[in-house]
């Protein structure tokens, strides 16, 4: 046969760095004040150090200070989201899988709630913190009952988990209704919900300089690990007797994927529907071998919660909207169409 | 000479019930040894404890005379392949995929595909007699095509020694002939678990089990005798001579 395996045909990696580059340009340029585009690149290139000209001042502390840095923060959470959702999804071999079953998101609002309410520090900073602690909690929790129940072993672990994260979720789901219901006043309430919906309105540089780092190590880990991604497509046991080595592989990757949506939670709140719908969007369109889908999902994720994020910002002229609200709306029916257009194939 | 592999006292306790109980074997390089047993004899806990997937309780398995424990699961995957029973897959994937799966323990992040994996791949499609539907989808084969091609995927992995856990089951009896024809016309060591006794008799040696204990093993023609199938399987069986020249057939009758 002439025809070359799809699995080695990568040449569409190399316009990945461009469309990422024209999605973050797209999420600075856009935005309730209208600035024009030849201003926005003037502003970026002279403080890469690319220009030397004179840029109003404002201008450049609304693109700088606000866009730039809030783009580039959508950019790395939904590349981590979209990967955690994928190692969990190939992992678990559950199609249902996604960043949140492990409780991370359900213990990141009790954290986030219990700082609020009790008003521990104020602000936001504060509330990330409780938010990552929470979420790093409720993942110990998790983990550690699946494995107990699972008696330890690697290799049936899968059901195990899901039903430990379950379990987890609602445990910590329902501590944050009742404190919202014993202690917040309607007030903090609807600012807690508008925060578990996902808001990167606070967003500035510190936050991108935590968010960058992490996105980088989540896409490190998943490529290195992608054959070992391939070999679970017969499940573990199968993935066994190819040469992996099933509880180094899944801690490594279950903790990072465990630890880049704890980050991306803390900044960002609990943005759904990235984590699980991208990567089966990317399995439709690039495949399932883990050496292609790995870096199409990060870069889909990338560029859908950019978009997501521009979109909360104009969709109602004056009004921020929760950008999860965003990414289910949107996100739904283009999964629709992905879905029947590989139905179709 | 170090055996390929080597059982030595191996037993496996799961809730106070032994599932193998002290089993000891020595692989013959080249042999296709076929381990029979009823249902819930150990012949697939055996199986695994052989790939190394499970550690046994008491006892220790050696590949290459090294303890199985002490290799790490990448090396002994590129020595040992295990076509376990019925693993499915929802994913899209084709067969040229599906077998190259196999090259897994030879692949690493710093080990990419070289122009010899795509040989090897080629070699098992060939073997399993699968090239010319390696661009089908997995989603479109049929239960005997799938076996062919986990066989493949085993194949691709170069082992020196085959393991497969009732590799005929739910196959009509063209594609189980088909299949064991396979296996034997490889040239690798091959254990195999079966459930048709006259399926064991093409095996070189047959070990048999029963409540995970050894009660027999040896070729075939000396082991399997009216008196050990009557006790074991609790039928009353007669060899007949095939009147054509072929393997000997059995005549069963259940016991009560």
């Amino acid at each position: 046969m002439t025809r070359r395996p799809a699995t080695r045909s990568m040449g569409w990696i190399w316009l990945a760095p461009a469309v990422l580059a024209a999605a973050l340009l797209f999420g600075t340029a856009v935005g309730e004040t209208r600035i024009p585009l030849s201003t926005v690149i003037e502003v970026l290139a002279v403080k890469a150090g690319l220009a030397d000209r004179a840029v109003d001042v404002i201008d450049a502390s609304v693109i700088w200070h606000y866009r730039l840095s809030r783009t580039v923060v959508a950019a790395c959470g939904g590349a981590s989201l979209a990967l955690s959702g994928l190692i969990l999804q190939a992992l678990l071999r559950n199609p249902l899988a996604e960043p949140y079953l492990l409780g991370i998101s359900a213990g990141a609002s009790t954290g986030a709630v219990i700082i609020a309410v009790a008003g521990i520090g104020g602000g936001l900073v504060s509330m990330s913190a409780g938010a990552f602690a929470g979420a790093l909690t409720a993942f110990a929790l998790v983990t550690g009952l699946a494995y107990v129940a699972g008696g330890g072993t690697g290799l049936r672990g899968a059901g195990v988990i899901i039903l430990a994260g379950i379990a987890g979720s609602q445990m910590f789901n329902a501590l944050t209704a009742l404190i919202i219901a014993q202690s917040a006043s309607a007030e903090q309430a609807r600012g807690i919900m508008f925060w578990l919906l996902g808001n990167l309105s606070g967003v500035r540089w510190p936050d991108t300089w935590l968010a960058l780092p992490i996105a980088g190590l989540g896409l490190g880990v998943t490529l290195w690990y992608a054959r070992a991604l391939d070999a679970f497509t017969f499940g573990a046991e199968a993935a066994a007797s190819l040469g992996i080595d099933l509880r180094r592989t899944q801690a490594v990757l279950i903790g990072t994927a465990a630890l880049i949506t704890a980050v991306m939670v803390s900044i960002a709140g609990a943005i759904g529907f990235v984590g699980l719908v991208v990567p089966h969007a990317m399995r439709f369109l690039v495949g399932t071998r883990h050496a292609r889908l790995v870096p199409a999902t990060a870069l889909a994720g990338a560029v859908f919660l950019v978009v997501s994020d521009v979109a909360s910002r104009i969709v109602i002229p004056g009004q921020v909207l929760p950008i999860g609200v965003i990414t289910a709306l949107v996100g739904a029916p283009a999964f629709a169409i992905v879905m029947i257009r590989g139905r179709q194939r | 000479m170090t055996p390929l592999l080597e059982v030595m006292g191996v037993s496996r306790t799961v809730q106070g019930r032994d599932i193998v109980s002290d089993v000891s074997l020595r692989l013959h390089p080249g042999e296709m040894l076929g381990l029979i047993g009823p249902n819930g004899s150990g012949k697939s806990t055996l199986l695994n404890l052989m790939a190394g997937l499970m550690r046994p309780c008491r006892g220790r398995v050696c590949l290459h005379g090294q303890p199985m424990d002490r290799l790490r699961r990448r090396q002994i995957a590129q020595h040992l392949a295990l076509v376990a029973q019925s693993a499915e897959t929802g994913d899209r994937i084709t067969v040229r995929e599906a077998v190259e799966l196999g090259r897994t323990p030879w692949l690493g992040p710093l080990r990419p595909w070289r122009a010899e994996d795509d040989t090897a791949v080629a070699a098992a499609l060939d073997a399993v007699d699968m090239a010319h539907m390696a661009a089908r989808d997995w989603s479109s084969l049929s239960g005997g095509e799938r076996q062919r091609v986990h066989i493949a995927r085993a194949h691709a992995q170069t082992p020196r020694i085959l393991l497969l856990d009732e590799p005929t089951n739910h196959l009509d009896i063209h594609h189980q002939i088909g299949i064991l024809d396979l296996i034997a016309g490889l040239c690798v060591t091959t254990v195999i678990a079966l459930h048709d006794l006259h399926h064991a008799l093409r095996c070189d040696r047959v070990l048999v089990m029963q409540a995970g204990r050894c009660v027999a093993l040896g070729p075939p023609a000396e082991v399997l005798t009216p008196a050990l199938i009557r006790r074991i399987f609790a039928v009353e069986a007669e060899l007949v001579p095939h009147l054509g020249g072929g393997r000997p057939v059995f005549a069963f009758q259940r016991l009560s």
